[in-house]
């Protein structure tokens, strides 16, 4: 489970990002985050593996972020970022994934043996000799998550997972995230994505959370979405909004 | 395309140089080193005026290439920027020694003449030699090798990283020179009066992207130590193969090959 109470956050110097923020993640639930731009969904995230120090409380799995947890709760977190290239700094796929497992204490035959079993559940056995900077755009949103899955994460944190993705590369992505058995965060615009994915979605706007509850109610409020610089899903928009 | 791109273009053109399959590329990572090292430095102790003995060293090299199978107008086209730098060192030699050697025909060679053309060969050879390693060897493989000798993991890891950023600012060089040149058209290169903000923006960006990276790296628990996958398995003539090379480079510079073949035929 994870927890926030009271998270807050501000970059040195400026005004706060994130603004008394409570809320509580099950086991295994996926939960969409959304807002428009700036709304802090990305700060909020960091601040799960203490990337960023935010102030309140975050717990995972019971164990409070602090710099004395930090290395247990990261090693239960897997955080998806926003842009692979920068999630993929070796120079082969296979050397991607097997960095944080043999970090972690596995033998370096152990990693290989899981990373190999990871990509052939995404699909993508194709990938594990080839160089990072010769992938598609697709290839390399895929390979970046199973470099996540490869530590065998209870969590996944996803920063704008379906950016940049042509459409069947993100189906593809929706197929795979949906059958993974994990707690998910996933902070997204792609509203369709969350309304696939996700059965809760907490709407944040600058820095405060405006709405938490069933991704159908919410997605659907066009007056609540409207209000704070988001829009229906394309997939509603045709359907007449509360 | 601009400069910069190609440079990207040239990055990874050595990755594809790395990544294929000859008798070359299957030697260990270290024995080529340890081999190129020996010939760099052998090849740099000649004397300023053995001209003959020095030319030589070329085979090297020659073969090096015909084992790689990679042509040797590859090296001299990617490094032909670097190329005119070599060839300047010593271009003022003929001007300070006016000692006459030899003559051929009439005309008089002097020891600058002499000195400068070895100037030359020497960084050409060692320049040969150096791209014949980075074309065949991995940088990844090259620090795993040398972390199996106990080299630093510091040192290791800070080559390692260099070497991967290196394309972090190439790409960031490249695209912002593409949106500078879209809109200054007819421009070449970028005017001097914005050099200062570019340099700023560039160092920002590539700031920013670093610490993505590291945040990345952290969160998969980073520890100063980088791990690979087995990779390639290196031949087991590796070590033999850069004792043979160590030997015949030794002989090399010890014997004036084209001197003893000469005396053979006057």
């Amino acid at each position: 489970m994870i927890g926030f109470e009271n998270v807050g956050y501000a970059y040195p110097g400026g005004s706060p990002v994130l603004d008394g923020i409570t809320f509580e993640v099950s086991d295994g639930e996926k939960v969409g985050l959304v807002g428009a731009n700036g709304a802090g969904k990305s700060t909020l995230l960091k601040c799960v593996p203490g990337l960023l120090e935010a102030s309140g409380i975050i717990t995972v799995s019971g164990l409070r972020v602090s710099r004395e947890n930090i290395a247990e709760i990261r090693r239960k977190v897997g955080f998806v970022l926003q842009d692979p290239d920068n999630q993929m700094f070796m120079p082969k796929v296979i050397d991607d994934m097997i960095f944080g497992p043999v970090n972690y204490g596995s033998t370096r035959e152990e990693a290989e043996e899981q990373a190999d079993s990871v990509l052939r559940g995404l699909g993508i056995p194709h990938l594990r000799d080839r160089y990072n900077h010769r992938i598609s755009g697709g290839e390399k949103r895929m390979a970046a998550i199973a470099t996540v899955l490869a530590m065998r994460p209870d969590v996944m944190l996803m920063d704008e997972p379906s950016s940049s993705l042509d459409p069947r590369n993100r189906r593809a992505l929706i197929n795979t995230l949906s059958g993974l058995d994990k707690t998910m965060i996933i902070a997204s615009h792609d509203l369709d994505m969350i309304l696939d994915l996700c059965p809760r979605v907490i709407l944040l706007d600058h820095g405060t959370l405006i709405a938490d509850g069933e991704t159908a109610g919410i997605l659907r409020d066009r007056e609540l979405l409207e209000s704070h610089g988001l829009e229906l899903p394309l997939s509603l928009s045709g359907q007449k909004g509360i | 395309m601009n400069d910069a791109e190609r440079a990207v273009l040239d990055l990874r053109a050595m990755d594809e140089l790395e990544s294929m399959d000859s008798p070359l590329h299957r030697l260990s990572p270290l024995s080529k080193f340890t081999v190129t090292a020996v010939y760099i430095a052998l090849t740099a102790s000649f004397g300023r005026y053995d001209l003959t003995g020095l030319l030589f060293m070329v085979i090297f090299p020659l073969i090096g290439y015909q084992l790689a199978m990679i042509p040797v107008r590859t090296c001299f086209s990617r490094l032909k920027g670097v190329l005119p730098l070599v060839a300047a060192v010593g271009v003022l030699n003929p001007f300070f020694d006016r000692n006459v050697l030899f003559r051929i025909g009439g005309i008089a060679v002097t020891g600058g003449v002499v000195s400068m053309l070895t100037l030359m060969m020497k960084g050409v050879f060692c320049l040969m030699a150096s791209f014949l390693l980075m074309a065949t060897t991995a940088v990844d493989e090259l620090c795993r090798d040398l972390r199996k000798l106990h080299f630093p993991k510091m040192l290791a890891s800070l080559i390692l990283l260099t070497f991967r950023y290196t394309s972090v600012l190439t790409d960031e060089v490249a695209a912002m020179t593409q949106a500078y040149s879209l809109r200054a058209p007819g421009q070449k290169g970028i005017h001097i009066s914005v050099w200062g903000t570019f340099l700023g923006q560039l160092l920002l960006r590539t700031m920013d992207r670093a610490d993505d990276l590291y945040d990345a790296m952290v969160l998969r628990g980073f520890n100063g130590e980088f791990h690979y996958a087995g990779g390639r398995k290196s031949s087991r003539w590796s070590w033999p193969a850069a004792a043979l090379s160590c030997a015949a480079i030794v002989a090399a510079r010890l014997v004036n090959v084209p001197a003893l073949l000469g005396s053979l035929f006057i």
